[in-house]
């Protein structure tokens, strides 16, 4: 099979020698009811880089990523099997044994849409820590500054922390959701196509964000932008109808793709 | 060139016209007498509290601590009426705010959508039950079980209606702050719990102060309910005016003052008939008040979603 993807530029992610293993997921089925959104997926999350999963509407992308921090427990009726497991801990994260909550609190979460709470800048922030009871002013004013930082708000808004969050604009929000995921020192961070709300420019933004987070955090994001994928990622999952369909180095899954799938998708022949 | 079957676009006014017009018209009819019904209750209700402020100096309505209309020598003060009121009001909204919040915090956030599904309709049936069931209930269950508490509780007091409006006005105000709750984006919920928070967390940090002004909306409509309630007050807490702020004293209400007025047979025109509408206006005042208060938080919390 050739390479056909010339419109996508090069991802400019490398990929180290030795990856370490974040998390490896094994025999991964998913059931909404009686619906199965996600079969027997088997894939690898490397530590401190970027993985994009891509793929048409519907195939399960969210779904995977909502696996990851036991998001599908709020819904009735829905139903894990196999194994996602986290390292160094080795737990299966999806088993019924393990809370939920002490996932939660490893792995943390930006949604589509920004959703700031309707508290201020400050408080926004500080929510992961507080509902992990953490009083002591010292230490929040320091970690919320620290996380602030590292979603590039701190200079924007370090006068008005205590302004509703509400109040800034959408790019803002976004990255003010995105230090609120980060207050709590996660060791994964879940993006959920993070700019499908946003202006280009806030979009560019968010995107460098997420490069530059990926040295200290590992992160999986679901984008339905190729574009997106190749600019921010080291590896990158296509899915297709709850499948995953081929994994790897996201220049090689772009420059030398697989399955007919992979290749009939990245040129936009359907999806 | 345009084809040759084209309409032509004809003036207006014909027959397709006119009966919308009619309609228009009916309907319009139709609205402004409800408006005009409401309008023509307040131009009485001032005009006659007018005859009833010439006889009556302002002052002495406000400040007097006597309300003996009736009585050889009539006294003319709002407050032990208004203190009534406003009392039985307090107590109810003691009972009312901590359960209400206890019925939509359960409903909205806990409650699996089948429990919920039938406690609602239930709570809409409650609402339906005739006050002078409250009342009764008051004055013949409620105040002997109070009396096993408080022994030298008297047969009428505050305290016993106040609890029962209380518990009256809780599934009306349950279930309006349930909808200013479940009205807060899921978005929010989602983030919370992403952030690790518990169900219980979710609620209290995020889901509340969400819906902070539309659950504060629910309690001035509650209170509002509560103040202008008639048939508990009149029936268990006493006939006598009466300035205290002691719930286990007896006392009257405005609206249990009126009661009581309206259904002796007073000379139209006397003074003591004039003093119904007098104090008509005060409550319709105070419970203008609440709701114009009640819309302001609602606006409010329009606003923010
Ligand atoms: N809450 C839900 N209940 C039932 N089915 C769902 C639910 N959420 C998603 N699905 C179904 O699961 C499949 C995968 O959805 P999703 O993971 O959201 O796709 P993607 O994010 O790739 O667009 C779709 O067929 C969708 O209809
Ligand atoms: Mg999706």
């Amino acid at each position: 099979m050739s390479a056909v993807v010339t419109a996508v530029p090069f991802a400019t992610q490398s990929v180290s020698a030795d990856p370490k293993v974040k998390s490896r997921i094994r025999g991964l089925n998913f059931y909404y009811g009686n619906l199965q959104a996600l079969k027997n997926i088997d894939m690898v999350v490397y530590e401190h880089a970027v993985t994009a999963l891509i793929g048409p509407s519907g195939c399960g992308k969210s779904t995977l990523l909502r696996c990851f921090n036991r998001m599908h427990d709020l819904t009735p009726h829905t139903r894990y099997e196999g194994e996602i497991r986290l390292y160094p801990d080795d737990v299966n994260i999806v088993s019924s044994d393990i809370d939920p909550i002490e996932v939660r609190m490893r792995i943390s979460m930006v949604f589509q849409k920004p959703n700031p709470f309707p508290k201020s800048i400050y408080e926004n922030v500080a929510y992961g820590l507080r509902v992990r009871g953490v009083k002591a002013r010292s230490e929040l004013d320091g970690r919320v500054e620290a996380a602030l930082r590292g979603a590039a708000l701190w200079e924007e808004v370090k006068d008005r922390l205590e302004e509703p969050g509400t109040a800034l604009s959408g790019g803002q929000q976004q990255r003010l959701c995105i230090a609120r995921a980060l207050a709590t020192d996660p060791e994964i961070v879940l993006f959920d196509e993070p700019t499908s709300a946003l202006d280009p420019i806030a979009t560019a933004s968010i995107e460098d964000l997420i490069i530059s987070m990926a040295g200290s955090v590992t992160i999986l994001i679901v984008t339905h932008n190729m574009q997106q994928a190749a600019r921010v990622s080291s590896y990158t999952a296509f899915m297709y109808l709850g499948e995953l369909v081929e994994y790897g180095p996201t220049t090689e899954l772009f420059t030398r793709p697989r399955h007919q799938r992979t290749s009939d998708y990245l040129t936009g022949r359907f999806g | 060139m345009p084809s040759a079957q084209r309409s032509l676009i004809r003036p207006r006014i014909h027959h397709r016209d006119i009966k919308e017009r009619l309609v228009e018209a009916f309907l319009f009819i139709c609205a402004t007498s409800a408006v005009a019904v409401t309008t023509a209750i307040v131009v009485v209700l001032v005009y006659e509290s007018a005859g009833f402020f010439e006889r009556v100096s302002i002052v002495d309505f406000l400040t007097d601590t006597m309300w003996t209309p009736l009585f050889a020598e009539a006294r003319y003060g709002i407050l032990p009426l208004l203190c009534g009121t406003l009392l039985a009001a307090g107590v109810a909204l003691l009972v009312a705010v901590p359960l209400g919040l206890m019925v939509a915090l359960y409903l909205s956030e806990f409650a699996p959508v089948k429990v919920r599904e039938s406690v609602k309709p239930f709570l809409e049936l409650l609402e339906g039950v005739p006050t002078v069931v409250y009342g009764y209930f008051a004055l013949l269950f409620v105040t002997p079980l109070l009396q096993n508490v408080i022994p030298d509780l008297p047969g009428f007091n505050v305290l016993s209606p106040g609890i029962v409006i209380g518990i009256m006005i809780v599934p009306y105000v349950g279930s309006v702050s349930e909808d200013a709750m479940r009205a807060v984006p899921n978005a929010l919920r989602e983030a919370s719990y992403a952030c690790g928070a518990t169900r219980l967390q979710t609620t209290l940090r995020v889901v509340m102060p969400a819906a902070a002004s539309g659950i504060a909306a629910a309690f001035v409509l509650g209170i509002a309910r509560a103040t202008g309630e008639t048939m508990v007050v009149a029936i268990a807490a006493g006939q006598q005016p009466n300035l205290t702020l002691d719930p286990t004293e007896p006392a009257a209400t405005i609206t249990a003052y009126i009661v009581q007025v309206a259904l002796g047979d007073l000379p139209h025109g006397s003074i003591g008939y004039q003093s119904i509408f007098a104090a008509g206006l005060v409550l319709l005042l105070i419970t203008l008040l609440f709701n114009i208060l009640a819309h302001l938080l609602r606006m409010r919390f329009r606003e923010a979603y």
